[in-house]
């Protein structure tokens, strides 16, 4: 678990490539490239704006503004981080144990979120990558394209984001910036109708999500030497795993393995994730690179997300994706499986597990109680970790006496990510641009592989007019000498 | 029952400029109980335009997207938007053609007649307040919204674009 490539060895004599921002992700990120003369590739790094600010955005405030505050940073994932405010506010407000009720409600919220994030992912992001190839024309190569070639796909990826947000929607209050979670519990339940409503709709989702994996599973397994290969690299995995080492989005704690499946550490109580992982500051980012203590800065980073959780646990709790999660385990023959595009047939097992969840609790007349809030002894400090769509996501709170907060800290998934994904675009560059000219396609392929990722590059602004991609090639002196832009 | 006219307005509040949309929205929410013509419209805020926006065109008669513009003409923009393929490289911020398109595919017919405001902005930090600048923009965009909202009708709507296109 090398740095190759991290770092040319005379960086001064090199071409720089840039494509910034890179496309189809959330917000905007950086990669740049140095070549020789020959078209070497001697360095490759990807760069993507921080969260800093929106912790020092958030000192300051009363904390109960929090978990309303921070679904600003992204508009992709905003119950993600409402959800982890809240359980680290919930230590905070002294709520121990949440009422059946305001514990269902959330977790309902939180696997709707799960359900629309997967599934604009795969259907909208990644879709047009494994349905047309990485080369393919870039005017089809989006959900338009899609839309076009496959339209029964593309309709059932927006009823699926749709049904999602619905789910946040009677669950939060609203379909953005809902408040729907509150420190120690929840402000409503669901109404009779409001889940009569979702029961007309989840049995499709049920079927549509068996066959969004199955479709998954026919594109990965037909091309192995692509999809088991492509910008592969080892590391060791983490993420929440519930009781029994089930797969849980939503609670429970912390385990990781190495890159052979072997525990590392297994049920750390994240309140305590500070003593096993550490954050590195690299000179080249804004964003920091996290690592197990134990394991130092060379040997301790991991990846999160999808192929990190559905591996990491021992089981699914329901039947369809359990069976799924099997049928993957079998498939990557009784060891970790490391390709990244591996992340697209374990997320849509996410997806999968998601709608079984959505559909058992609908079933459970908990989700209709009255009982929504419990408080206890205040304290000063508190962690949150809730499984985003992209990885394990920490929040972290110091509150004074005044209510206000005074530090925080937050993990995102895509930091807990962010060597794995150094590593895999290192590697894309190196089978890929080494020794070639420079194309569209082949920078292609660099995002196939951040996207495998689903990163989230802080929510930025999405005003018209922006240049959603643009790539540059610049000579030593810092001239640019090439650009294309996609617009 | 659907309101005639749907309007999307488009932003992230915490993000400077990008915040344009949201406050449009308030305002004009707040001007259309105060002329209570509330029922007439649907208001939609969202940071992003995405793909399930198309369903929100069923049944309509005009659509209007509003959103900052970056490096846009000021103080602002008005003009009619067709369906269109491949005008956007990336998902999570659909262009309002593609919404006008992911329509036609999933629904098999020609989408309402739609709409852009586009409202110039300047500075897009995180945690600052809209700008001077975009605040003027914003008051001479409402002014126009303000007539629009009095006259929503396709044959006022494609003057006033006419209009500010000239």
């Amino acid at each position: 678990m090398t740095y190759q490539l991290e770092t040319a060895a005379h960086p001064e004599t090199l071409r720089r490539v840039a494509i910034d921002p890179v496309s189809r992700v959330e917000g905007h990120g950086k990669v740049t490239i140095l070549l020789d003369d020959q078209n070497k590739v001697h360095q490759v790094r990807l760069h993507i704006v921080e969260f800093r600010g929106f912790e020092k955005f958030i000192q300051g405030r009363p904390y109960w503004e929090v978990p309303v505050m921070v679904q600003r940073l992204c508009g992709i994932c905003p119950v993600s981080h409402h959800l982890a405010a809240s359980k680290a506010l919930d230590v905070i407000v002294g709520a121990k144990k949440l009422t059946a009720t305001a514990e269902k409600m959330r977790r309902l919220m939180h696997y709707g979120q799960m359900l629309q994030s997967h599934a604009l992912h795969f259907f909208h992001l990644c879709s047009p990558d494994l349905l047309f190839g990485f080369d393919s024309d870039v005017t089809k190569r989006n959900i338009v394209g899609v839309a076009m070639a496959h339209p029964e796909t593309a309709k059932r990826g927006v009823l699926l984001r749709k049904f999602g947000q619905e789910v946040i929607r009677v669950t939060a209050g609203k379909r953005v910036h809902g408040t729907g979670a509150v420190p120690g519990g929840v402000n409503k339940a669901l109404t009779i109708a409001e889940r009569d409503e979702l029961l007309k709709d989840i049995y499709h989702i049920v079927q549509w999500s068996r066959e969004a994996v199955h479709l998954i599973q026919k594109v990965h397994t037909q091309d192995p030497g692509l999809y088991n290969s492509f910008g592969i690299f080892r590391s060791n995995f983490m993420s929440i795993v519930g009781h029994n080492g089930d797969l849980d989005f939503y609670h429970g704690s912390l385990r990781a393995r190495d890159d052979n499946g072997k525990i590392i550490f297994d049920h750390v109580d994240y309140q305590q994730y500070d003593q096993y992982i550490e954050e590195e500051v690299r000179s080249w980012s804004y964003m920091k690179f996290p690592y197990f203590k134990s394991l130092g800065k060379e040997n301790g980073w991991y990846k999160v997300g999808p192929l990190a959780r559905v591996q990491n646990c021992n089981q699914i709790s329901t039947p369809f994706a359990e069976h799924e999660r099997k049928e993957f385990v079998d498939y990557a023959g009784g060891s970790p499986m490391h390709a990244p595009l591996a992340y697209h047939w374990t997320r849509m097992i996410e997806m999968l597990h998601a709608a079984e969840v959505i559909k058992e609790l609908l079933h459970d007349d908990d989700l209709l109680g009255t009982d929504l809030m419990v408080q206890g002894e205040r304290k000063m400090e508190g962690v949150g970790v809730i499984e985003a769509p992209r990885g394990t996501l920490f929040h972290h709170y110091r509150v004074d006496e005044n209510d206000l907060v005074t530090m925080a800290n937050l993990i995102v998934s895509t930091t807990n990510n962010n060597q794995a994904m150094n590593e895999a675009i290192r590697n894309v560059a190196r089978r890929y641009l080494h020794g070639h000219e420079i194309t569209e396609g082949l920078l292609n392929h660099i995002e196939v592989a951040i996207r495998a990722f689903d990163p989230c590059l802080s929510c930025a602004t999405h005003a018209l007019g922006k240049m959603p991609l643009e790539v540059e090639l610049v000579d030593v002196e810092g001239s640019i000498v090439h650009s294309l832009s996609r617009s | 029952m659907t309101a005639p006219v749907v309007i999307f307005a488009v932003g992230n509040p915490s993000r400077g400029d990008d915040a344009i949309g949201p406050e449009c929205c308030a305002r004009l929410e707040q001007w259309l109980a105060n002329e209570g013509l509330a029922e007439r419209f649907e208001l939609i805020e969202d940071f992003q335009l995405q793909i399930e926006h198309a369903l929100d065109l069923q049944g309509r008669q005009l659509a209007l997207f509003i959103d900052a513009g970056a490096r846009t003409p000021g103080p602002f923009t008005f003009r009619r938007i067709a369906p269109a393929t491949g005008a956007a490289c990336t998902t999570h911020e659909l262009p309002p053609e593609a919404v006008l398109q992911v329509y036609v595919q999933t629904e098999g017919e020609v989408p309402p007649p739609a709409f852009v405001l586009c409202i110039r902005g300047e500075d897009f930090e995180l945690g600052e307040p809209i700008s001077a600048l975009a605040e003027g923009n914003l008051q001479s965009a409402f002014e126009l919204l303000v007539r629009l909202c009095c006259q929503p009708s396709l044959a006022t709507w494609e003057d006033a674009s006419l209009a500010i296109a000239v």
